[in-house]
């Protein structure tokens, strides 16, 4: 511990020095959102361009459904009809679901783990402008010459010069490659926040559920990702170069390209859908009233559900010709995967047993979800039977059932997801009442448009054809799916109506916790500060929230710590916020700083206007409070931006040689913002004089990235109890140390005992008057636990050397100290 | 002087616990360090889907030439014994910086990227000599699988000799001091990462006959 | 669940690791190490040209890479005295790999 700190590690680098590009500054603006590395923001972008991408897709899926609507249709000839329903499937896959768990990923996996980013803040601004640069690629394909028609699967050899002697299927090839990339960046960096950067307390099993989620669906994109990579390597080459990797006159096989998608391709089902399970498993318990039912179950069935998922991709091929001993064996374990996914659902139920519902817009959306995932989940068990799926094998059968998975399942959680979220995102309610009507049209529409869909599959139409004659007997049953789909269309008009209205006619501020949740996002103002948390939260059980604000009395009845009502109505919450009376009362005399129950206390935060014209300028700056955020920066976006133009300069090589200078160029930006990214430090240093003439704050810990110090500190005073700690030097250098943590607790034992962080009512941060950071906290919420409220059983016992206990690795600490 | 546990600039973590022991996160291991490892974990999957694809289309050419036709056996064992040694110095280099011995570790740094320059330079020669007899990516499926997996893990070498010569540039611009060990250590794990592949293609794909 | 006793196990098992992290091999085992992976090179590259049975050869050649590769996973890479958790990233990466791409090409009759 002594000899860590040297000081070249923070010795002041002169901007200019690291390399071609001065480093953004801009507070507020377009260029503040191009050079964001805040997590929170790259979410928001996320989310926008998803949602973007999601009317793009279902604008598509309308003309399928137009075209379909009657016999013989002729809105659109067959090689446009190609062209859109794999646009269609590409698009909703890639650009819709992925990305839209990508952005709940973003903004709330450092949140529920009380970090302070994410461990790379750059990579991920990457993973976002590759995403949005691979989709706009992709898109390009309708201007340069038709788009890619191969269908979301691109089977060879289908795909081929011989068959496809267009650049169509050359945009998917580099499209998919480009978010490939960006998708697999964003894993890794998810994975490493998740492992590394919990907040004290937070050991794996603490984890919310959907951070779990997240952990294992980022597991699956990290390892099913180089899989498809290869395919389209290999396909690529087959296309650019003239190998023969599908080309069966020369003894390829275009079945090894169906293994390489479907070993992609099944993990990849299981990305769409694991977030949306995670979203659900927080909004059950929320609109409940009670614990989430087998949290440890849940978590286990959904790392199985990863693990299965790797063995089961043959019965996608069952009409392939694989032999009976391959079919079985995948017949068996398609079976299987059933029982996890079987176990959530049973677990989610048992949630709301008797528990005290409340419906409002996201839990309805919640039990939509569980109920038409229930249904596609059911009839992807059919699929294993492999006789039976011989029979479904391309008819719209299939249609229906992943429908029911992907927009039954998937969509219907992150719709659920937005509706529950977006008042911690933007520190506004979206209207019930439009919610509610949202609600109803799309749960009718989807059912109108797909559930006929497994009719028309068990009599035998066929996918991906663009008409079919009246004699079939079709007719009726398509129209109806496609009466269905404009109903689904409306629903998304309320939905967008409802953001019109809810911003701009009918405001109603959130505040920090609108619904009485459990999880840390709730612990913080809505929107977040760029920071997070003033504090560190420290984590003394699943639900860490909750018990923040929640304990028993002698008979075990709940009752507030704060001494407010518990439980408040739902129409009370969503009319006031979070009893923001009670709040005002308790703390709005002398805490300007913490406007909480009106919703905005961000600092340097501008998103979307959100903040809502209250106690802006009384909100501390990550600055006042001592932490050190991570710096915006260029080399991201150009970095991403240089991966299409090599894209584009490969894809038109193969009419032109000369074309691949383009590429060249590319590569040459590619390298040049990658070496200057290296170079360039994550968080600026902060300026020497500045430094000094804010007394004391040179001494606090510089929490880049998610609050280290503060779990150094966390972990050093869990051991050493109360004595000088070495860890709680370490974290603190030098004499400011010593003052705060002379100052601070007694600030925090205010707070009726709890060791709790930033729970809404506890306005520890600001009125303490000091720049504490994590450390002060941590130090005497470690101190004073196991607290009553954290008490769950045995599990007050193992609070205290959490942040040790964790699954192992962490425990090192404990040795180091020792030593 | 503030104490940076700034885990999101690539060096600082590992300048705090040059070991990689720290407890600044949960794992005590730094951001870095663990994303280099769930990347290589990605990798793994990465070259077993080229290396699988040269299994499926052994002996499946439908025309000439074949391995046993071109393959020269001691040239390419002489290369993939460079590319093993490769590994010693990268080693070496890491234990130079960790006592912070800067002379010795810009010479190892500099004789690895020279050993992975030589196996670059012999994978060309053995391309150009193969395009000669008859074999590129387009004669049959023996030139295409071939050609795409030496040549991925080719790109991947150059990619590697790349990270090297940076290092060994920032360490004679004295921007790689000792604390920063942990970066040293991360491409040696990728350059690591890259011998174990040709470690595994030397056999499946050259030693072992069709 | 016995995930108290489990934690325990792991605090254990982690103070052994990082006893273990002490013994990181020294230059000259480096080397060492280096000679034995030359040394089980030149026997790959001699098995290459024996007139053994092949099932036999290609087995042994197979075990001898098989050595090399966790010998410099071990060593050179550190996996033997790092963190578990590298460990466990890394062989869910390999053996998901295996089984993957073995179970596939099985299905398309390459080993028969």
């Amino acid at each position: 511990m002594t000899t860590v700190l040297e000081p070249t590690i923070t010795a002041p680098v002169p901007s200019g020095d690291t390399g071609l590009l001065r480093r953004p500054t801009h507070p507020k603006g377009v260029w503040s959102w191009i050079t964001t590395v805040d997590h929170k923001r790259i979410g928001i972008l996320y989310g926008c361009t998803a949602f973007f991408f999601f009317l793009v897709g279902g604008f598509e899926a309308l003309l399928i459904r137009v075209q379909l609507a009657k016999p013989n249709g002729t809105v659109l000839s067959a090689e446009v009809y190609n062209q859109v329903f794999t646009m269609h499937g590409t698009t909703m896959i890639f650009l819709v679901v992925m990305p839209m768990s990508a952005a709940f990923f973003n903004y709330l996996v450092p949140l529920q783990i009380g970090a302070r980013d994410v461990a790379f803040p750059r990579l991920n601004a990457f993973s976002y402008w590759l995403f949005l640069f691979g989709g706009i690629f992709l898109y390009s394909s309708f201007l340069l010459g038709g788009a890619p028609d191969g269908g979301w699967f691109g089977y060879a050899p289908n795909t081929s010069i011989t068959f496809s002697p267009g650049h169509n299927i050359d945009f998917w090839v580099f499209g998919l490659q480009l978010l490939g990339i960006a998708s697999t960046a964003g894993a890794v960096n998810l994975i490493v926040t998740m492992l590394n950067m919990r907040a004290p307390g937070m050991t794996l099993m603490r984890m919310p559920v959907f951070t779990w989620m997240t952990l294992v669906s980022s597991f699956l994109i990290l390892f099913a990702m180089p899989i498809i990579t290869v395919a389209l390597f290999l396909l690529m080459f087959d296309r650019n170069f003239g190998s023969n990797f599908f080309n069966p006159a020369a003894g390829g096989d275009p079945v090894l390209w169906q293994h390489l998608f479907w070993l992609f391709g099944h993990p990849e089902v299981y990305i769409l859908i694991l977030p949306s399970m995670g979203m659900v498993s927080e909004i059950l318990p929320v609109f409940a009233r009670k614990p989430l039912f087998g949290y440890p179950v849940i978590v286990f069935s959904g790392i199985a559900i990863g693990f299965m998922g790797w063995g089961v991709w043959v019965h996608h091929m069952f009409s392939v010709g694989l032999g009976p001993v391959a079919v079985s064996a995948f017949s068996v374990s398609t079976m299987f995967i059933a029982v996890p996914t079987g176990v959530k659902i049973f677990n989610w139920v048992a949630t709301i047993w008797r528990g005290s519902l409340r419906f409002t817009t996201p839990m309805l959306f919640a039990l939509g979800f569980i109920g038409m995932f229930t249904i596609g989940g059911l009839s992807g068990v059919t699929h294993s039977v492999s006789p039976h799926d011989r029979q479904q094998t391309d008819t719209y059968y299939v249609v229906a059932h992943f429908h029911y998975v992907l927009f039954g399942g998937a969509l219907f959680g992150i719709m659920g997801g937005i509706y529950y979220w977006w008042p911690k995102v933007f520190g506004y309610l979206l209207n019930e009442r439009l919610g509610k009507i949202n609600f109803w049209t799309w749960l009718i529409g989807f059912n109108m448009t797909f559930a006929p869909m497994h009719i028309l599959g068990l009599r035998g139409m066929p996918r991906r054809i663009y008409t079919y004659d009246d004699s079939l007997g079709l007719a009726a049953l398509n129209m109806l799916a496609t009466v269905g789909s404009f109903v689904i269309a409306f629903s998304t008009l309320v939905f967008i109506y409802n953001v019109w209205f809810s911003t701009k006619k009918q405001r109603i501020p959130a505040g920090d916790d609108p619904w009485d949740a459990r999880t840390l996002e709730w612990a913080t103002s809505s929107p977040p500060p760029d920071y997070n948390f003033p504090e560190t939260p420290v984590a003394h059980g699943v639900d860490a929230f909750w018990h923040q604000k929640y304990t028993e009395d002698d008979e075990g009845r709940l009752i507030r710590i704060d001494g407010s009502a518990p439980g408040a109505s739902p129409a009370d919450l969503l009319i006031r916020g979070r009893s923001s009376a009670a709040l005002a009362e308790r703390d709005g005399d002398d805490t300007p700083g913490n406007g909480n129950g009106s919703g905005d206390r961000s600092a340097g935060d501008d998103h979307g206007s959100a903040g809502d014209g209250h106690g802006h300028g009384a909100v501390p700056t990550a600055h006042e409070l001592g932490i050190h955020m991570p710096s915006p920066s260029y080399y991201p976006v150009l970095a991403a931006f240089s991966l299409p133009i090599i894209s584009y300069g490969m894809l038109y090589g193969r009419s032109s040689g000369s074309h691949y200078a383009v590429a060249v160029f590319g590569a040459v930006t590619l390298f040049a913002s990658l070496y200057a990214w290296g170079m360039e430090p994550s968080a600026e240093p902060e300026d020497p004089e500045e430094h000094h003439s804010t007394s004391g704050h040179d001494d606090v810990p510089v929490l880049v990235g998610g609050g280290q110090a503060a779990l150094e500190a966390g972990n050093g005073s869990a051991t050493g109890n109360g004595a000088p700690d070495p860890a709680g030097e370490g974290a603190s250098a030098s004499a400011g140390a010593a003052d705060t943590s002379e100052v601070v607790p007694p600030a925090v034992a205010t707070d009726a005992g709890t060791p709790s962080t930033a729970d809404a009512g506890t306005p520890s941060t600001a009125d303490a008057g000091t720049p504490s950071t994590a450390d002060d906290m941590a130090t005497p919420a470690t101190d004073e636990a196991p607290t009553p409220a954290a008490d769950e059983g045995g599990e007050a016992e193992a609070a205290p050397p959490a942040g040790d206990e964790d699954t192992g690795p962490s425990g090192s600490s404990t040795d180091d100290k020792g030593a | 002087m503030s104490v940076t546990t700034d885990i999101a600039a690539a060096p600082a973590t590992p300048a705090v616990h040059a070991d990689g022991h720290g407890h600044v996160t949960n794992t005590g291991l730094s951001n870095e360090k663990l994303a280099m490892w769930a990347f290589l974990g990605s990798e793994c999957l990465l070259f077993g889907a080229l290396i699988s694809t040269y299994f499926l289309y052994r002996g499946k050419s439908v025309s000439g030439p074949t391995p046993k036709d071109i393959y020269d056996i001691p040239y390419t064992s002489v290369s993939s014994f460079v590319l093993l040694m490769s590994s010693l110095t990268m080693v070496l280099a890491l234990a130079a910086i960790q006592r912070g011995d800067h002379r010795r570790l810009r010479v190892w740094l500099v004789a690895t990227a020279l050993l992975g320059a030589s196996f670059i330079a012999g994978q060309v020669y053995e391309f150009t000599s193969f395009i000669r007899e008859g074999l590129t990516i387009k004669t049959n499926l023996f030139g295409s699988s071939f050609f795409v997996l030496t040549g991925f893990h080719g790109v991947h070498v150059t990619l590697g000799i790349v990270m090297l010569l940076s290092l060994w540039n920032l360490s004679l611009r004295g921007k790689l001091p000792q604390e920063k060990s942990e970066v040293v250590e991360i491409a040696g794990l990728y350059w690591h990462f890259v011998d174990v592949v040709w470690i595994v293609i030397f056999t499946v794909i050259y030693l072992i006959p069709s | 669940m016995s995930s108290r006793a489990a934690e325990q196990t792991e605090h254990l098992e982690q103070a052994s690791d990082h006893d273990a992290h002490a013994g990181h091999p020294t230059e000259a085992q480096y080397i060492k190490i280096a000679v034995i992976l030359a040394t089980i090179t030149a026997v790959e590259v001699g098995l290459y040209y024996t007139s053994f049975s092949t099932v036999a050869t290609n087995a042994t050649l197979i075990v001898l890479a098989g050595v090399k590769f966790v010998i410099v996973a071990a060593y050179f890479m550190h996996l033997k005295f790092d963190n578990k958790i590298l460990r466990r990233l890394f062989i869910t990466g390999f053996v998901l790999a295996s089984f993957c791409y073995i179970a596939y090409l099985l299905t398309l009759g390459v080993f028969q």
